[in-house]
């Protein structure tokens, strides 16, 4: 059948195809050479030993604690990070959507703003604020709210501070895509029909919005699995995540295979979050491509 | 610029590079950059240089140790002499990576103490893992000893231990009453033990050396283990710190040869001009890090008052704990290392 249809095409639908090939092409090769050989070389790495072939590095999953602890916290601090995304993120969305004029682009750019400062510049300016001594608990302990300053970084509490405002654009920006593209007509109709602002919003407004939730969301997870800076600089040595056993096993076990390993499964974990959530709404979608 | 001058410049440069090329006398030298590379290259590599002729190219690696690995692998080595820490050179040399020091072409070598070498390196700088306290907390009388640091009733205020069990474990050894000199081989699970009573006590565990040193120009640690070259810059902007040498972890980094390096025996010779008493002695005008080859402090080049600012020098040395690497690059202490993160993390 398909071979029939590519009988057919005419002539200067095959040029066509040709011309698209073409101009894919360098885009393929550096995808192919940087991005698919680098992984393919990688997995192939994380079954290697000193001796050949071995699945040593994949049996420290189950031998070493810290591996499992390690994926824990990530998965955890990914998720709370998420979740505190959302909630400050879709108010954001939801005022720049509705609002009107100028307004639309000044929440936006306050939103991207921060966007334009080195990941670095930002965590050593949370540094500067959350510590002993730090602008918040100088400012808490002055005002006469607290007598002894709050533990609020080196722990787990700053990294995800930290990480929360470096990712919250990447919750903003499909929210408000997706809520742009709601027709107000909607909500009209179901105010004519009786229903009160909370109710439209829930039954109407809300599920609409969904795909840009989970596009949102999806986003945010998978981009805090992967985050090294802010654990590093504001966990105080407690917040091991994934990123960070990489590293120490190069450290440790000189194997390039072992940090291989890890990355190996982080990956194909990765890749289960985006299956499941394209489940819910389309691949394209999440990528903001449609 | 005339262009007389420029025929000059150009025929003494050329001149340069034709002796250069013809004696062949140069080597690629590897350290860890940063401030300590350039004070290293004052303090030794241009002496060493207008000394023997022999020319010094540089490269620097903050963590030489995949490098090694990588040039060894290929058998076509570019570097020649690295500084790394001791650890690296021992068990690279193990694993035939190293060459072997030719020890009787090297007098100023061969004469330094026995522990500060071995078959494939020797101790070029020292450093230190002090105790350094804030003076505003503790006025001046400060914590002395790691068991004042593990005492929070007399000394209460947050503490900050590296996040690495190298010298942390030293110091909870001492801690729990262990003498310096018993301290190796190390009871590891008595160490571990140890830590996990200060563990709720520490507010961080760090991972760089700026780290530290913020941690304590902040404010944010009291108390803090860290290299007494960062105390002591911390201290020279004016904060509120001191530290004390007392039972100190001494460390040292090493000079070792890659296997089949490129420039193999003049390598050798630079190494044997930058051991030299005269030339270490240099090290403490640039850092305040300590010479390798002890023998420096009787050249008379270090002042006394300099003398008792280096880690290393006789009477700070004397309270101090010398480091083992070889323990340290050992089954031992390997398994040390992997049982380090989980105690962090849990």
């Amino acid at each position: 059948m398909t071979k029939n249809v590519t009988n057919f095409l005419s002539p200067e639908e095959r040029r066509e195809r040709r011309m698209i090939l073409l101009l894919l092409a360098p885009a393929l090769a550096v995808v192919g050479l940087l991005l698919i050989g680098p992984l393919i070389w990688m997995g192939w790495q994380s079954f290697q030993g000193p001796d050949g072939f071995t699945l040593d590095h994949y049996a420290r999953f189950l031998s070493d604690t810290v591996y499992l602890s390690s994926f824990v916290q990530t998965f955890r601090i990914a998720f709370v990070v998420t979740i505190a995304a959302l909630l400050l993120g879709y108010p954001i969305a939801y005022v720049a959507a509705k609002s009107q004029g100028i307004w639309p682009p000044i929440i936006l750019g306050m939103v991207l703003l921060p966007f334009w400062t080195s990941v670095l510049v930002r965590a050593y300016a949370w540094l500067i604020l959350l510590q002993r001594r730090g602008l918040v608990n100088t400012m808490l302990i002055e005002t006469g709210v607290i007598d002894k300053p709050l533990i609020l970084v080196n722990n787990e509490f700053g990294t995800v501070m930290a990480t929360l405002h470096i990712l919250l654009p990447f919750m903003v920006l499909p929210l408000y895509a997706t809520m742009k593209k709601i027709p107000a007509e909607l909500e009209m109709a179901g105010a004519s029909l009786g229903g009160g602002g909370w109710l439209v919003f829930r039954s109407v407004f809300l599920p609409l919005s969904l795909p840009g939730v989970i596009a949102g969301s999806v986003l945010v997870f998978v981009l805090t699995l992967g985050f090294y800076i802010t654990p590093e600089l504001l966990g105080g040595g407690r917040t091991f995540l994934v990123s960070m056993l990489v590293s120490r096993n190069i450290e440790l076990y000189n194997e390039w295979g072992a940090a291989s390993s890890i990355s190996m499964v982080l990956l194909l974990l990765v890749f289960l979050i985006f299956r499941l959530a394209s489940m819910l709404i389309p691949f394209e979608r999440i990528m903001g491509t449609r | 610029m005339t262009s007389k001058l420029k025929f000059t410049a150009a025929t003494s440069l050329t001149l340069c590079l034709g002796v250069g090329w013809l004696h062949a006398a140069e080597i690629t030298f590897v350290s860890q950059g940063g401030a300590y590379q350039e004070a290293q290259t004052k303090a030794i590599l241009d002496p060493v240089t207008e000394k023997t002729g022999i020319v010094v190219k540089q490269d620097s690696s903050p963590d030489a140790w995949p490098v090694i690995r990588t040039q060894t692998a290929t058998g076509k080595p570019i570097w020649d002499v690295i500084d790394t820490p001791t650890k690296d050179c021992m068990r690279g040399g193990e694993q035939g990576m190293i060459e072997k020091l030719d020890l009787a072409a090297m007098p100023s070598v061969a004469a330094m103490p026995a522990e500060l070498r071995n078959d494939y390196s020797v101790a070029y700088e020292f450093y230190s893992s002090v105790l350094a306290y804030n003076k505003d907390a503790y006025g001046e009388n400060g914590p002395q000893s790691w068991a004042d640091f593990w005492d929070v009733e007399k000394f209460p205020g947050t503490r900050a231990l590296r996040n690495h069990p190298l010298a942390t474990l030293e110091a909870a050894l001492m801690a729990d009453g262990v003498a310096p000199a018993d301290i190796y081989p190390m009871d590891v699970d008595r160490a571990f033990k140890k830590l996990e009573e200060i563990k709720p006590h520490i507010s961080v565990w760090w991972t760089s050396g700026a780290q530290s040193a913020q941690l304590l120009a902040d404010g944010e640690a009291d108390m803090v283990m860290a290299w007494n070259g960062r105390v002591s810059a911390v201290m020279a902007e004016g904060a509120p710190v001191d530290f004390t040498y007392n039972q100190g972890i001494l460390q040292y980094t090493s000079l070792c040869v890659l296997k089949g390096a490129p420039n193999l025996e003049t390598a050798m010779k630079f190494i044997e001009a930058a051991m030299s008493p005269e030339i270490q002695a240099n090290f403490p005008e640039y850092i305040d890090y300590g010479p390798g080859n002890p023998a420096a402090y009787e050249t008379g080049k270090i002042s006394a008052e300099r003398a008792a600012q280096m880690p290393n020098s006789p009477e700070n040395a004397a309270k101090q704990v010398l480091n083992s690497a070889a323990w340290w690059s050992s089954p031992e202490g390997e398994a040390a290392q992997e049982r380090w993160a989980a105690f962090v993390q849990q």
